[in-house]
């Protein structure tokens, strides 16, 4: 009986909570007809949005990756001073909102910040451009790949990088031939999160891309000015394209949860 | 930094390049940021911080965000555990999907489910208008503020539970049960106890990630000042007036908070695991 009214319960409140919500997205999306649907997604302003959000998630990906594998490794193989500080660095990013992320960039990297103002004389800008919505997307996807390959690391062990080390092989070797292959699992799975969240940040993109319409307005700022302009299926249409990708990003989690090695759950 | 061999001399390769790599990216993408916060927060003297923190529109705002956060934490904390409980404990047609739509507000982009639940609860949407029936509004009101920070942070409590709940050994409820402890007993008893650790951890995450929620709750917040605007909006605001030490004074604040936070949470996880490990 318990066993019932649990599962009624939590269904009602993961319906009502979660599955609601995205029904509306999609039903308003196409309240006005697929007609209007397609001409919203076709809209000029929303195709420049989704163009740039692409470019921005495509420049974050390479290199959160590379931070997160070397940072991994380190972490993983060596021990150095320091070490624990780093890793409690890497997680910062987790405990500051979006906003207050947003802000810390512009205040040292806009143009009143000592970085910022160190770089203006060369014509340098950071803010309120591409720079901007790549440094910060790179700020909040930070732990996402190093999260992920860590364990993986600590997992297999060091043994056979070093039976590798011994036949002969250089570093690089050792990477494509050995460390890459055990962690490509773990890789993958840090690569959809770090793309997800980055497609989808909001709060602190909007702080310093400046928002100039076509210019440097992400997928997410564009849904938000069409939403305020009571373009409402124009904002809706554009929502049902990151949320598609958001149940793309949940259905890859389920496969490589299910076809990968058993991972670590996590929150 | 230097490496401290250990018993064996180090053969593998890659810690120079590895750690060079992870120290520029820290230097630049975390460090430089947040000392770019506190260096303007150095700026402020205390008299100008105290100005800016006690005006009536920044407290209320304080209170908006704190109030509608804790409300959201305590409502996550328990459906986080009953929904953490039926994934684990329970199996039934559909629970693989349940588990993988618990992410779902994770995976959600905060701008997309902030107009999907405007939508919703506004008096024209599914539910608000069921709820303007009965008199109550949701939208642009301090409900609405709450129901957006648990749509944003469910994922976090129900996944810092569910191992917990895992390695729970039905066997104890068992005895329990065959030593006569009631429903309840057995509940608090046997299941809760353990699970305090994780569950506080849960609640921790979750609130910590309401307080600074900004996507999903404006566009259901309403955002009228001293009523609905929550603390990350105001700085926005102050930002956009170009006022940076007000801006750097909230935004400070709120990152203080949530570092106490997570440092507390820690250090009572540690000290609770550690209890229960003694009291066997």
């Amino acid at each position: 009986m318990t066993r019932f009214i649990l599962i009624a319960l939590s269904l009602l409140f993961l319906g009502l909570m979660v599955i609601l919500p995205v029904i509306a997205i999609f039903h308003r999306a196409f309240a006005d007809g697929f007609g209007a649907y397609r001409a919203a997604i076709l809209d000029p302003e929303t195709l420049a949005a989704i163009r740039l959000t692409v470019i921005a998630t495509l420049l974050v990906l390479p290199l959160n990756v590379i931070f997160g594998v070397a940072a991994a490794w380190a972490i993983a193989r060596f021990r150095f001073v320091g070490r624990r500080v780093l890793l409690i660095l890497i997680e910062i990013p987790f405990a500051v909102s979006p906003i207050v992320a947003g802000l810390c960039f512009l205040l040292i990297y806009g143009a009143y910040g000592p970085v910022g103002a160190l770089l203006e004389p060369y014509g340098v800008q950071l803010m309120f451009n591409l720079t901007g919505i790549v440094l910060v997307s790179a700020f909040v996807t930070c732990p996402f790949v190093m999260r992920e390959v860590l364990p993986v690391l600590m997992v297999t062990g060091e043994d056979e990088e070093l039976a590798a080390v011994t036949l002969g092989a250089n570093g690089w070797q050792i990477f494509r031939h050995v460390v890459l292959p055990n962690i490509s699992w773990g890789l993958a799975y840090g690569v959809v999160l770090t793309m997800a969240r980055a497609m989808g940040e909001f709060g602190a993109v909007s702080v310093v891309a400046g928002a100039i319409r076509g210019q440097t307005m992400t997928l997410p700022l564009q849904i938000e000015l069409m939403y305020n302009d009571y373009n409402a299926t124009g904002a809706f249409a554009a929502a049902t394209v990151l949320t598609a990708l958001a149940l793309v990003t949940l259905v890859l989690r389920g496969v490589l949860n299910r076809f990968g090695p058993k991972r670590e759950a996590h929150a | 930094m230097t490496a401290i061999p250990r018993s064996t001399p180090r053969v593998l390769p890659g810690l120079s390049l590895g750690l060079g790599i992870s120290i520029l990216f820290v230097t630049l993408i975390v460090l430089l940021p947040i000392s770019g916060l506190l260096w303007q927060l150095a700026q402020l003297t205390p008299a100008d911080y105290v100005r800016v923190m006690s005006s009536e529109r920044v407290l209320t705002a304080l209170r908006v965000t704190l109030t509608a956060a804790a409300a959201a934490t305590l409502i996550n904390g328990v459906f986080g555990l009953m929904l953490a409980w039926v994934l684990t404990r329970y199996r039934f047609a559909g629970r693989g999907l349940i588990d993988a739509l618990v992410d779902l507000p994770f995976a959600l982009p905060t701008a997309v489910a902030g107009i999907a639940l405007v939508s919703l609860y506004d008096r024209s949407g599914w539910l608000g208008s069921i709820l303007d029936k009965f008199g109550l509004q949701v939208a642009y009101t301090w409900w609405g503020i709450m129901i957006a920070m648990i749509f944003t942070s469910i994922p976090f409590a129900v996944r810092a539970i569910q191992p917990a709940i895992e390695e729970l050994d039905p066997d104890e409820e068992a005895a329990a049960l065959t030593l006569g402890a009631n429903g309840v007993q057995r509940f608090l008893r046997v299941v809760l106890r353990p699970l305090m650790p994780s569950i506080l951890t849960g609640v921790g995450l979750s609130f910590v990630r309401s307080m600074g929620e900004f996507g999903a709750v404006i566009f259901i917040a309403g955002n009228l000042p001293y009523k609905t605007e929550i603390a990350s909006l105001l700085i926005l605001i102050r930002l956009d007036e170009f006022d940076y030490p007000a801006a750097a004074a909230i935004a400070g604040t709120l990152l203080l908070l949530s570092v106490i936070l997570l440092v507390a949470i820690n250090l009572a996880q540690t000290r609770m695991q550690r209890y229960l490990r003694t009291e066997g």
